[in-house]
């Protein structure tokens, strides 16, 4: 079995009197997209930026491509690719300059038309930076951070300020790098986002992880009391908890002979998961 | 697997970089390149006529020195000590910092951009300082030497002292209301804006602490008649002692840079 891509063991830091990761523990599978969701201080950026090998922590292992960011040398940073949050440098150069810029870093990059395929911005190929709208500036950014074929791409809150289509367009963009075998490690507020591109989302709360799964047995979601509701004979909307929801059905579709009006069966959503995992912390 | 790309290489392509990005934004070039120039054009046509006390040198070419060695302030120190806080804010620095770029490539893209735009201002102001104002170019092989050395110091000097001044100031935003006073009040007390000989003596010892006292007193050197000596405190150009703290200063400003220079804000880390 190959060592993860990540491995955090007991991580912590803090500013100050301020505990802002408080014994994280993380493993990222190689080829995997994990998602960390977490409200505003729960610890998210600073456990991303710890393992970007841009801040120091104050205990705990930190496995990263086998290597401690920390003390990382070029050879690592080659191997890895950043999308960070709120840049809005190389405003003067055209897109196409930046990219050639930047695959001059890299023992192999990807060829520039690749990436400007990819990102979708042929057409903005000879604009300069400062002239992009905030999506295209964005895939710029995950341009950059692809150009040196990263083995493990960070993305740090990725869509924040993005429209619905434009959202749609980049997580497309991120299907296809998660389809080629690169690992992802992503950071997000929005909870469709985490259901869409990872395979596992970690939920980080008070500087700890507290739960790392499947979106779709977060929290233990899939085995929740499902709610079965229909429309009774008076037109009054009934509704009933149920731990064996297809028992309720039958039963219903026996009394009303064939068609229950106004059938819906549904299980806690992702956002009842993680707003009960975080607790009370929202407020 | 393939090498990683070596330093010099990146560090060469991070020269055009730098011309691109300050030559594109018409604020930093007009700032960089184009204000000495209206400087010196506008300072020397209004005090420009009068012969100064019989030595054959008129203010306007006392003031072409004084701001040839002001270039070297405005396209090193300026540009870095503010131009390095709005990277930092842009998040150029850190965007840099996590690739597999050198930081010696940054600093060499830095050096390649100051010292190249540096010789266009260079020949700017000569240009006009020989069409306007009579200034005449150096006339022997020690002045034209003491051109080059007084230009290698003084940018060595100043960008160390820019890479440091860039830890000071809290944002790109503010930057320029931090940096530019500094700047203004040693052109007025180092003998840019008046004749250093006329300054009050605590003003003239306070200017002799800081290297651009020394810088445009070679520059005169270089630039004016051997009469115009007669203009100087000394008697004199005192050029051994103009390269002495020259010298010492370049050392003082590498310690500076490296106590002082980061990659980041403040608390940020």
């Amino acid at each position: 079995m190959p060592e993860p891509a990540i491995e955090v063991r007991g991580l912590r830091r803090t500013y100050g009197r301020t505990v802002a990761v408080a014994g994280l523990d993380l493993t990222v599978e190689r080829g995997q997209c994990v998602a960390l969701l977490g409200p505003n201080g729960a610890g998210k950026t600073t456990t991303t930026e710890i393992l970007e090998g841009y801040r120091h922590r104050d205990a705990g292992e930190v496995r990263v491509l086998g290597t401690d960011p920390a003390h990382a040398p070029r050879r690592w940073r080659a191997r890895i690719g950043i999308v960070l949050q709120q840049v809005s440098d190389l405003g003067e150069l055209t897109v196409r300059e930046s990219l050639r810029h930047f695959a001059g870093y890299y023992p192999d990059p990807r060829p520039v038309d690749e990436v400007l395929t990819r990102i979708g911005l042929e057409e903005k190929a000879d604009a300069r930076g400062r002239t992009l709208s905030g999506g295209q500036r964005r895939r710029l950014d995950v341009g950059l951070g692809i150009i040196g074929r990263p083995e493990l791409l960070f993305l740090d809150e990725p869509t924040t300020g993005f429209d619905p289509e434009a959202r749609r367009e980049f997580w497309s963009l991120i299907g296809t790098l998660r389809a080629e075998g690169t690992t992802i490690l992503l950071t997000t507020h929005y909870l469709d986002e985490a259901e869409a591109l990872a395979d596992v989302v970690g939920v980080i709360s008070r500087g700890r992880l507290v739960a790392l799964d499947a979106p779709h047995d977060l929290g233990g979601r899939h085995a929740g009391r499902a709610v079965v509701s229909w429309r009774d004979d008076d037109g009054a909307r009934r509704s009933e908890h149920t731990d064996t929801p297809t028992r309720v059905v039958a039963e219903l579709a026996a009394r009303f002979g064939g068609e229950v009006p106004g059938l819906a069966v549904s299980r806690p959503s992702l956002e009842d998961a993680y707003l009960e995992l975080i607790g009370g912390e929202a407020e | 697997m393939s090498e990683l790309p070596g330093t010099l290489r990146i560090g060469f392509s991070r020269i055009g970089v730098e011309l691109k990005q300050l030559f594109r934004d018409l604020e930093a070039a007009v700032f960089t390149l184009a204000l000495p120039m209206i400087l010196m054009i506008v300072f020397g046509s209004v005090f420009g006529g009068q012969e100064l006390g019989g030595t054959g040198v008129t203010f306007a070419q006392y003031f072409v020195a004084g701001m040839i060695a002001s270039g070297i302030i405005y396209t090193s120190f300026q540009n870095l000590a503010i131009g390095i806080p709005q990277e930092r804010d842009e998040g150029t620095l850190k965007r840099l910092e996590g690739t597999p770029m050198p930081q010696a490539a940054y600093f060499i893209g830095k050096i390649g951009q100051i010292f190249l735009v540096y010789l266009i201002q260079l020949a700017l102001l000569m240009g006009i300082g020989i069409l306007l104002f009579g200034v005449e170019l150096p006339g022997t092989a020690q002045q034209w030497g003491a051109l080059a050395w007084l230009s290698v110091l003084g940018l060595v000097t100043w960008t160390l002292l820019g890479l440091a001044f860039s830890a000071v100031p809290r944002s790109g935003k503010g930057a320029s209301a931090i940096v530019t006073p500094v700047i203004l009040v040693l052109q007025f007390t180092s003998g840019v804006f008046f004749l250093y000989g006329d300054l009050p003596t605590w003003m003239q010892q306070f200017a002799a602490l800081f290297p651009l006292k020394w810088l445009t007193q070679g520059m005169r050197y270089v630039f004016l008649p051997e009469s115009a000596a007669a203009l100087e405190v000394a008697g004199s150009f005192e050029m051994p002692r103009v390269a002495l703290v020259m010298l010492g200063w370049t050392v003082l400003s590498a310690l500076l840079a490296w106590a002082f220079f980061r990659w980041r804000r403040r608390g940020d880390g």
